[in-house]
């Protein structure tokens, strides 16, 4: 399994949301540059907007105002706004999407989810990519159980075999830990490590665990939809000491 | 790969009870579908036979009413009009006349016929040109009369079965106590025929006193002829009228329309019930769902993708539904048969209810069209929904 990484640039990126009357800024004006291959971890309080960052990162989510730039690809900003339809294929050309909850499909065995995006969408050789995956994780004796059967360890690294099927060169992982237990978690983080390491993938994934966030290469801290500039790795490691 | 199928088939299994009831109530609208289409086609076809049968396409008859005529002929019953047998001799004078035969129709009590007695259909033929007219009547015991004056009968199948007569028998006349005997026993022809009791025309006209006198008198016409014309001339006759066979199938095809729209309007609600059901079943589906749709489209399904997967849904539905619903109307057909023929005012024998491959064919696919019309708003639905708000389970808020 071979991936290509691309990295994300961002300029004043800011994204409001309207309740009633009221405006909430999610994301306020951020300004950031994510190079390929890095792991990068994005932690803060909960609504200090982490979520909506990675979402607008990932294409899930259009952005109010600002730039989103995907491998020197404009996305959103200037005169750049894609439809729909370009986003969803920006999405699965690019983008492997971990969620906290899994949300594998309950009718279907845990090999049949690895292969379900390429049912829709299927790269050259990605095919192979089922059994490889499910390999890599370790989920290769499980592949004929349904999630149901399946601990919730078992199932997020489903999900990572699943985000990974098509190669992608983006991986994004939105609280991947929030469900385990902490030697469960360890395990996680230590596979979006090494596929970061060892195959070149950008990894971004929000976590309120500064243990988990020591393992990135790189943290941004989040609070009320702004980046806290002033922290770096270093301090990250010693806070999770 | 996994594809489409898989995905909707496993999606379905997860709520079996109500894939199961949808899938029942699309099965009730198919059975009614091709029962009614299978009543359209097997009413005509068996009518025609029946009327074929007859061997002749005119019959004359004393003037009356047509609607009582036709019936009579058909059916049998009391309230005959009688003509002079000479008039057959006016009649085979024309040119444009294959065949003629004279009929007197006679219609006794039978108080041992059923359970509180019934009509038992006698009819005075003279046997040569009877069978002339009818060669495709075969006997399965003896054969036809020879003496126009002999007290012999020849039974049609049923009316063997019924009375328990094997040639050689007597059978007594009821209301008038005259004896005869059983000559011959028709095969089955599955028309009106069957029940009747055939005797020597001399013999009828002496018993009901009704001396060179006849009810009706069956005309076959030559090939190529045009009938119309020869209605024209015939009706220059006195005191007569004159049925023809296409009048007769026209008429009972005209009674059974009411019924046929009523049939019709039945099988149109169940259907658009069935419909509804579906609808709300795939609705409900991707309601409950709606996570799932965005995680898909996260993953890369198109809007296309999530139509195309739902309709999929949709057609197993139908499909399966359509398929349950033929092989009902076929395993049902004798019951749905009988049931027709209680609310109906004339049937003819012969099954009423004819399913071929072709109708079978034409009911899976207007069932699995319904299917998917019913399903392009569901699916059209899910096709729109946004990933993100899916996955934050905020669509519809």
């Amino acid at each position: 399994m071979k991936q290509n990484a691309l990295s994300i640039e961002t300029q004043n990126l800011t994204r409001v949301y309207r309740r009633g009357s009221e405006e909430i800024i999610a994301v306020n004006s951020i300004s950031l540059t994510i190079n390929k291959g890095d792991f990068v971890s994005i932690i803060g309080p909960s609504g200090s907007g982490k979520t909506t960052l990675i979402n607008l990162l990932g294409c899930l989510d259009n952005p109010t105002s600002g730039k989103l730039v995907l491998g020197g690809r404009p996305i959103f900003g200037n005169s750049a706004k894609l439809s729909e339809h370009d986003l969803t294929k920006i999405r699965r050309e690019t983008f492997g999407y971990i969620f906290q909850n899994f949300y594998l499909i309950p009718t279907l065995t845990v090999r049949e989810n690895v292969m379900l995006p390429l049912t829709f969408y299927c790269k050259p050789g990605a095919q192979k990519n089922v059994d490889d995956s499910l390999q890599l994780l370790g989920m290769e004796h499980r592949k004929f159980h349904l999630p149901g059967q399946i601990s919730g360890g078992e199932m997020q690294r489903v999900a990572i075999a699943r985000a990974m099927v098509n190669m992608p060169e983006i991986l994004l992982a939105d609280e991947p830990t929030g469900n385990l237990d902490t030697k469960r978690s360890s395990e996680i983080i230590r596979i979006l490590q090494d596929l970061s390491k060892q195959k070149g993938l950008t990894v971004i994934m929000v976590t309120h665990n500064l243990e988990l966030a020591a393992h990135a290469d790189r943290t941004i801290e989040m609070k009320d939809g702004l980046i806290n500039t002033s922290i770096n790795q270093d301090a990250v490691t010693a806070k999770s000491d | 790969m996994i594809t489409n199928f898989q995905i909707a088939y496993k999606n379905l299994l997860r709520k079996r009870i109500r894939s199961f009831l949808t899938i029942i109530g699309i099965a009730l609208s198919s059975w009614v579908l091709v029962s009614l289409l299978g009543f359209n086609q097997g009413y005509e076809k068996a009518l025609n036979k029946d009327v074929d049968n007859m061997g002749f396409q005119m019959m004359i008859m004393a003037k009356g009413c047509p609607y009582e005529a036709a019936t009579l002929m058909l059916k049998g019953g009391t309230g005959l009009k009688y003509m002079q047998e000479s008039i057959m001799k006016d009649i085979a004078k024309e040119p444009d006349v294959e065949k003629i035969t004279p009929i007197l129709m006679s219609a006794v009590f039978d108080p041992n016929k059923g359970e509180s007695g019934g009509i038992a259909a006698y009819f005075g033929v003279e046997a040569k040109s009877y069978n002339e007219m009818k060669p495709f009547l075969k006997f399965r015991q003896g054969g036809w009369f020879v003496d126009e004056n002999a007290f012999e009968v020849v039974m049609g199948f049923e009316a063997a079965e019924l009375e328990q007569r094997e040639v050689g028998d007597m059978i007594l006349m009821p209301e008038k106590n005259v004896k005869f005997k059983v000559v011959g026993i028709l095969n089955r022809t599955g028309t009106q025929d069957d029940g009747t009791i055939f005797a020597p025309l001399k013999t009828l006209q002496k018993i009901f006193n009704r001396p060179d006198e006849i009810t009706t008198i069956g005309i076959k016409v030559k090939k190529g002829v045009d009938s119309s014309r020869l209605e024209d001339k015939l009706y220059k006759l006195p005191d007569i009228q004159i049925v023809s066979l296409q009048q007769v199938k026209d008429t009972i095809m005209k009674l059974i329309s009411t019924a046929k729209i009523m049939v019709l309007s039945i099988a149109i609600i169940a259907i658009l019930i069935a419909m509804v059901g579906v609808v709300n079943t795939i609705l409900t589906s991707v309601w409950e769902r709606m996570q799932e749709i965005g995680i898909l489209k996260t993953i890369g399904a198109m809007p296309l993708d999530i139509f195309k997967l739902i309709w999929t849904e949709t057609i197993i539905l139908c499909t399966v539904g359509g398929i349950l619903g033929v092989i009902f109307a076929l395993i049902l057909a004798r019951v749905t048969d009988i049931l027709i023929r209680t609310v109906l005012p004339y049937a003819p024998g012969g099954s009423l209810v004819l399913i071929d491959t072709k109708l079978v064919l034409i009911t899976l696919g207007a069932i699995i069209f319904i299917g998917l019309l019913s399903g392009i708003y569901p699916a059209w639905r899910a096709g729109r929904i946004r990933p993100l708000e899916a996955i934050r389970g905020e669509v519809g808020k």
